[in-house]
C-alpha cells in the first residue's frame, strides 16, 4: 500500500482531454460531519482520485478529472452518500482512444 | 417537446446501440439515436478486442473499411506471482486467414466509423445530448425520453436502452436495479505508444499480426481480478480490473494495482520507453446470468452492458452487446411489421430470441463461476499462482536434488497450503461451475 501513495494520479489525468462544465458538478456529496464507510472507500476506489478528505475530516469531491466510470455510484449512491448524474451532453471526459 | 415522432429511440452509441440503430434503420424504420459524447465513441472504453463474426452479421464487408488494428494470431494466459509468470500460449498460423476471427481495435476510432454506417443506413444520430429520464405515460409505459436539450422531450413507439453498464435511465425509472459492487469490476487502462517495429519485435509478430496477454495472480493482491495487454498497431493497451466490492473491502487503489502490474518483471520490458497518451477507467459487468435484469417492458428493451450481458470467463462483452442490439432490433421490427403495439408481452420476442442465441446460452453455462471466483478469490488469485510458480521453479531448477524429492516437496507445498480436502473441493467446485 505504501507504494500506492507515490502514484501521481494527476499526472495520468493530464494525458486526457476534458470539456469542463464550470459550476455544474455532475456528482455531489451529501453534506456530513463524519464520513460513512462508503464515502471513506471512495477516497481509495475512485480511479481519478476525485474524492479527498478536507482539513476538518469530511469527504469532498472535485469532478474536473472524473473519467465517468461510475464506481462511486455503485458504492455510494444506494446509501444516499452521493448523487450521481452524467455531465451535460458534450461535457466531461473526451476519450481520444477509449 | 419535439413534435417529430420516431419508430424507435436508441439511447447510447456503443456496440449495442449502434448494432440496434443500424439494424432498425436498414429495415426502413425511423430511428433516432442519442449519444452524450461529442461523437459516437468519445465516452466508450474497452480493451479492446473485436469479434468478426458478430460484426459480419451487421456489416459483411467491414474489413474493407473499418479501422482495425491487428488480427490476433496469439493468445497468452499468464499466471503471475511477484517475480514470475507461468504461461499457456497458443499461436497458430491458421489465424493468418483471409477473414480473420478477432482483431484489436481502438474504440473511439472504431465507434466513430460504426456510427457512420448507422447514419448511412438512414438513422438520425444526435450527439452531445444526455438523456436525463425516460418519458412514461400514466400507466408506466415508456413513451420516449427527456433530454438535457431545450424542449428536450422526444416520443417514440419503443426505446432501446443501450446506455452501458452504468446506465442511469433504467434505474431511475425503476426498470432494473443499480449494479451491485460484487457484480461489476472496475478496470483502469493506459495507452502506451511505441514504434510499430518495436511492438512487433517485442511480441514476436510480423505485419499486422497481433497478440493478447491475459494475466491473473498476485497482481490483484488476492482480489478477483485480471490484467490485460493487447497489441495494437502503434500502441499497447494495458490495464487491470478487479471487483468493485473487493476494492471497497481492501482499500487497494486501482492506479496502485496498475503501476504494480506495469513494474512486473514479465511486463515492464514490453512497455519500456513507451509514451502514455491516455488513462481511462470503466466498469465491466461480472455478475453473469444471475445478474441479468428484466430485458423488456412496455415500450422498452435493454441491450448490451446495460443488461449485464458480459461473459466474464471468456472476456467477451462487445460481441454480446452487438448481438443483443441486433436481436432486439430484429424483434422490434417483427412486432412493428405485424402492426402490434410495443407491449411487454410482444417485446418478449426479444428475450426469446436472445435465449436461443449463444448470448444467454453461454452466460447460463457459467452461471456459478462469478460466485465461485468471488468467494475463493484468495485461493484462485493468490495462493494457487504462488504455488504453481514455486512448483515450476522446482521443476526447472537443476540443483542436484533427486527428482523424487522435488516432486514430494511440491506436493507437500500444495497440501500444506490448501489441505487435501481443500484441493479436491476447489477442483470439484471449479469443474462443476465450468460444466
Amino acid at each position: 500500500m505504501s507504494t500506492d501513495v507515490a502514484v501521481r494520479v494527476e499526472d495520468k489525468l493530464f494525458y486526457n482531454r476534458y470539456q469542463v462544465d464550470p459550476g455544474r458538478a455532475h456528482i455531489k456529496v451529501r453534506p456530513h460531519t463524519t464520513p460513512s464507510p462508503q464515502l471513506k472507500a471512495l477516497l481509495k476506489a475512485c480511479p481519478a482520485r476525485c474524492y479527498e478528505l478536507n482539513d476538518s475530516g469530511q469527504v469532498e469531491i472535485t469532478v474536473d478529472g472524473c473519467i465517468e466510470c461510475g464506481t462511486c455510484r455503485v458504492i455510494g449512491e444506494a446509501s444516499g452518500d452521493i448523487e450521481w448524474s452524467y455531465p451535460r451532453g458534450g461535457y466531461g471526459v473526451l476519450f481520444k482512444f477509449g | 417537446m419535439i413534435e417529430e415522432r420516431f419508430d424507435a429511440i436508441v439511447v447510447g452509441a456503443g456496440m449495442a446501440g449502434n448494432a440496434a440503430a443500424l439494424t432498425m434503420a436498414q429495415r426502413g424504420m425511423k430511428v433516432l439515436q442519442l449519444e452524450r459524447g461529442e461523437y459516437s465513441g468519445s465516452k466508450n472504453v474497452q480493451g479492446a478486442i473485436l469479434y468478426a463474426d458478430m460484426l459480419e452479421k451487421l456489416i459483411p464487408d467491414f474489413r474493407e473499411e473499418a479501422p482495425l488494428e491487428r488480427h490476433l494470431v496469439e493468445q497468452r494466459f499468464w499466471m503471475l506471482d511477484d517475480k514470475s509468470h507461468v504461461g499457456l500460449h497458443y499461436k497458430s498460423d491458421d489465424f493468418n486467414e483471409e477473414k480473420p476471427n478477432r482483431y484489436t481495435i481502438i474504440r473511439a476510432q472504431f465507434d466513430k466509423w460504426f456510427s457512420s454506417k448507422v447514419k448511412e443506413a438512414g438513422a438520425t444520430v444526435l450527439c452531445e445530448t444526455t438523456v436525463t429520464e425516460l418519458a412514461q405515460d400514466a400507466y408506466g409505459k415508456v413513451i420516449g425520453v427527456k433530454t438535457d436539450r431545450r424542449d428536450g422531450e422526444i416520443h417514440a413507439d419503443v426505446v432501446v436502452l443501450a446506455e452501458g453498464v452504468n446506465g442511469l435511465l433504467g434505474t431511475r425509472a425503476g426498470l432494473r436495479e443499480r449494479p451491485k459492487p460484487e457484480n461489476v469490476a472496475l478496470a483502469v487502462k493506459e495507452m502506451h505508444f511505441l514504434p510499430r517495429e518495436t511492438i512487433e519485435a517485442r511480441f514476436n509478430l510480423k505485419g499486422d499480426e497481433g497478440a493478447v496477454i491475459e494475466a491473473a495472480g498476485t497482481i490483484s493482491r488476492g482480489m478477483t481480478g485480471m490484467g490485460f495487454i493487447y497489441s495494437n498497431k502503434e500502441c499497447i493497451s494495458l490495464g487491470i480490473g478487479c471487483l468493485v466490492s473487493d476494492f471497497q473491502k481492501t482499500g487497494e487503489t486501482p492506479y496502485g494495482l496498475l503501476e504494480n502490474f506495469k513494474k512486473h518483471p514479465s511486463v515492464a520490458p514490453l512497455i519500456e520507453g513507451s509514451e502514455v497518451k491516455e488513462y481511462s477507467a470503466h466498469l465491466i459487468p461480472e455478475g453473469g446470468y444471475n445478474a441479468i435484469p428484466d430485458l423488456c417492458g412496455d415500450g422498452w428493451v435493454v441491450v448490451g452492458d446495460a443488461a449485464q450481458l458480459n461473459n466474464a470467463i471468456h472476456r467477451e462483452g462487445s460481441n454480446l452487446a452487438m448481438t443483443s442490439g441486433r436481436i432486439a432490433a430484429e424483434a422490434i421490427f417483427q412486432v412493428k411489421s405485424r402492426r402490434d403495439p410495443m407491449t411487454k408481452a410482444n417485446l418478449a420476442l426479444y428475450k426469446k430470441m436472445l435465449e436461443e442465441s449463444f448470448v444467454i446460452k453461454d452466460l447460463k453455462k457459467y452461471k456459478d463461476m462469478p460466485a465461485l471466483l468471488h468467494n475463493q478469490s484468495q485461493n484462485f488469485f493468490l495462493t494457487y499462482p504462488q504455488l504453481v510458480s514455486k512448483a515450476m521453479q522446482n521443476f526447472v531448477r537443476v540443483d542436484g536434488t533427486p527428482k523424487k524429492e522435488k516432486e514430494s516437496s511440491t506436493l507437500r507445498s500444495f497440501v500444506s497450503a490448501r489441505s487435501w480436502t481443500g484441493l479436491f473441493g476447489d477442483a470439484f467446485r471449479f469443474a462443476r461451475a465450468w460444466r
